[in-house]
């Protein structure tokens, strides 16, 4: 229900507050439009230069004023899945244990050093990830990993040949309108080198991976927190409901818990995907900073955060304008994840608590 | 009460028996007997050594004054009051076995697996529960899937008779698809209904079912209700006099967690034995 009161003409009190009101509401519009107008006028030259191409362009090179944003947006996109893929199941776990397995206490005292975590400024967890992660990820993680995952490894060979049969079908009609020419063996060619190179160099501790990590653990506290709100938000009658069916504890956590909070729970994931896709600190102080695609989760790359962070000081001309234009695109793809969010959470919540 | 009597007792003298006065007495069978139970949160002990016992495939109701147990009461049937924090139960509740003994079971042994207890007594709440994830289908084959039924065409089966048992198919065989939050209250809990009866129960618990709705979705409850006589062994809990009146046979009053009086329905409202129960039903106080 939204009801709407009426603001009295005569009263000078109300019309102030309605004033002040109206002021902030079209402030914030202003403030965002103006945001992406400052950001499109910085990029400008950028955005003559190159055009769509720019974020297909995978060299960045000062020196010789080719710019070509492609390694950052894999950087972005690559740390950020990395980040929920770890962070999603780990935060909802731990928010089921904390609200439903739990004794009371231990579950309100660990929600509230979860909820302290939250509040740690991102550097600190910058200067844990260089000084503590990372040297353990080039000890112990990596050569791990890369003796299990890495090159000529069953793990790799399945996952080539999975994602060739999985991505098949989207060339096949690539093919038929002509954008890409591949066939199948050219395709399996390169998802088996792709595969193969995932866990594939030398340990160097700083890199896509790290980063990785470090981004999943300072959302994990949010996402965490978020995810048990939601969980608390589920009436105590759907838990009962399924008891009384005869459902185990983990089942009633099946079908009770998770599909009544499905939609909060993706919500919550997706809010911490926002933090991890605009994380700048951090991700600058582990990531490496090397303006290239990377082949391995182990080499150094960099984000499109970490590279304004990183040369917006030193640059001018086409060089500040690219850069520029790769913080509109990160406006852009935030905006655009912010936006899936929305959908998707509202997709899946049709028809709940009519 | 005559009731009393094993249920293998009956098995073995039920047909052959030629004296006419005792054959209907005899020919029922006990479904569920509480004895002594109590039931406890924390130290306020709310349902106080409660011995009763209900016939078999017979409606039974449960009236008395809020907050005098009994929810606590029938809660403790299926083993779910323990469910909550600082809550405690003593005494037994013996059901009919199933198996080859055809014994009664005390579902308080040790040993007795709660969540065994709880797939043959269904229950149904006074706020109707669906599960607001899942389909109007899915919501009564719930209780088949966690009994691990997976043929789709046993679960069709089961889930149009429940909701045909539950009168409800009608109005929903063009939206099995539909969340089952997107349903009237009404339905919802004739969906809580067709949920609880999918999996074939020995009893039914209904814990004031109807007090959360409007008066035609509770004559249609009250309807299911009668019809279900003889085919399940329901109790009911309901603090409106008139519909335990019309539609249980046997009444049991319960004040501040003890039982005061139990008997024939029509027994309790026309002739009570205590002053107690006669101050309640003729609205003295409660
Ligand atoms: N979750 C609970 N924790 C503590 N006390 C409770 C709880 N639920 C009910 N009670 C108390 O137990 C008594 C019986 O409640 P209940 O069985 O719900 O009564 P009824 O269903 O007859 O209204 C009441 O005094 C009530 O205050
Ligand atoms: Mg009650």
């Amino acid at each position: 229900m939204n009801i709407k009161g009426r603001i009295a003409p005569g009263n000078l009190g109300d019309r102030t507050f309605g004033f002040i009101l109206r002021f902030f509401s079209w402030a914030t519009i202003a403030l965002f439009l103006g945001m992406l107008v400052f950001l499109a006028q910085l990029s400008w030259e950028a955005i003559q230069t190159y055009g769509p191409k720019f974020w297909a362009g995978t060299d960045w090179n000062p020196p010789m004023e080719e710019f070509g944003a492609a390694p950052f947006i894999v950087g972005t996109l690559a740390s950020s899945l990395i980040a929920v893929l770890i962070a999603a199941p780990v935060s909802v776990g731990t928010a089921v244990f904390l609200r439903e397995i739990a004794p009371r206490q231990l579950s309100s005292f660990v929600a509230f050093l979860v909820e302290l975590l939250a509040a740690i400024p991102s550097v600190v967890y910058g200067l844990w990830g260089v000084f503590v992660l990372a040297p353990v990820m080039r000890d112990q993680v990596q050569p791990f990993l890369a003796e299990w995952f890495g090159p000529e490894t069953y793990f790799a060979s399945a996952l080539g040949h999975l994602a060739t049969a999985f991505i098949y079908p989207f060339s096949l009609i690539g093919n038929l309108f002509g954008v890409w020419q591949i066939s199948l063996s050219e395709l399996s060619v390169k998802m088996m080198a792709i595969a193969h190179g995932l866990f594939d160099g030398p340990p160097l501790g700083l890199g896509l991976l790290t980063s990785g990590v470090v981004l999943a653990i300072m959302i994990i506290p949010t996402v965490t927190a978020l995810s048990r709100e939601v969980l608390m938000t589920v009436p105590d009658s759907v838990r009962e409901g399924a008891l009384g069916l005869g459902a185990t504890r983990w089942e009633m956590i099946r079908i009770a818990l998770l599909r009544t909070a499905r939609a909060g729970l993706v919500g919550s994931v997706i809010l911490g995907l926002g933090r991890a896709i605009g994380e700048t600190m951090a991700v600058t102080m582990v990531i490496g900073n090397r303006n290239v695609i990377p082949n391995s989760l182990f080499e150094p790359a960099q984000t499109m955060a970490s590279v304004i962070a990183n040369e917006y000081n030193e640059s001018d001309g086409l060089h500040l304008s690219s850069l520029a234009f790769v913080g509109l695109s990160l406006f852009l793809i935030a905006l655009f994840v912010n936006l899936f969010a929305r959908l998707l959470v509202r997709y899946l919540e049709r028809g709940r608590y009519a | 009460m005559a009731l009393d009597v094993s249920p293998e007792f009956n098995q073995k003298t039920g047909m052959g028996n030629l004296d006419g006065q005792n054959l209907e007495v005899e020919q029922k069978q006990i479904a569920l007997e509480t004895q002594k139970l109590s039931a406890w949160f924390g130290d306020h002990h709310v349902v106080k050594e409660i011995s009763l016992s209900v016939e078999k495939n017979d409606v039974f109701a449960l009236i008395g004054p809020s907050g005098c147990g009994k929810s606590t009461f029938i809660r403790c049937l299926n083993r779910l009051h323990e469910e909550g924090e600082g809550a405690r139960v003593s005494g037994d509740v013996l059901i009919q076995g199933i198996g080859k003994s055809g014994g009664r079971e005390n579902i308080y042994r040790s040993g007795v697996d709660p969540v065994s207890v709880r797939r043959r007594i269904g229950m149904v709440f006074q706020k109707p529960n669906p599960f607001p994830g899942l389909s109007i289908f899915e919501n009564v084959a719930s209780g088949l899937r966690l009994a691990q039924v997976v043929r789709r065409s046993v679960l069709e089966e089961v889930v149009e008779t429940s909701l045909k048992q539950a009168a409800l198919w009608d109005e929903v065989k063009d939206k099995l698809k539909k969340p089952g939050t997107s349903l009237s209250g009404g339905q919802q809990q004739r969906l809580c209904i067709a949920r609880a009866l999918a999996v074939r129960p020995q009893i039914l618990l209904m814990d004031e079912p109807t007090s959360a709705l409007d008066p035609i979705s509770t004559a249609r409850i009250e309807e299911l209700v009668m019809k279900l006589r003889g085919e399940v062994t329901v109790m009911i809990v309901t603090h409106n006099m008139q519909q335990a009146a019309r539609i249980s046979s046997q009444t049991a009053f319960f004040l501040m967690g003890e039982l005061v009086e139990v008997g024939p329905t029509n027994r309790i409202f026309t002739k009570p034995k205590e002053s107690k129960t006669e101050q309640y039903i003729t609205g003295r106080f409660g």
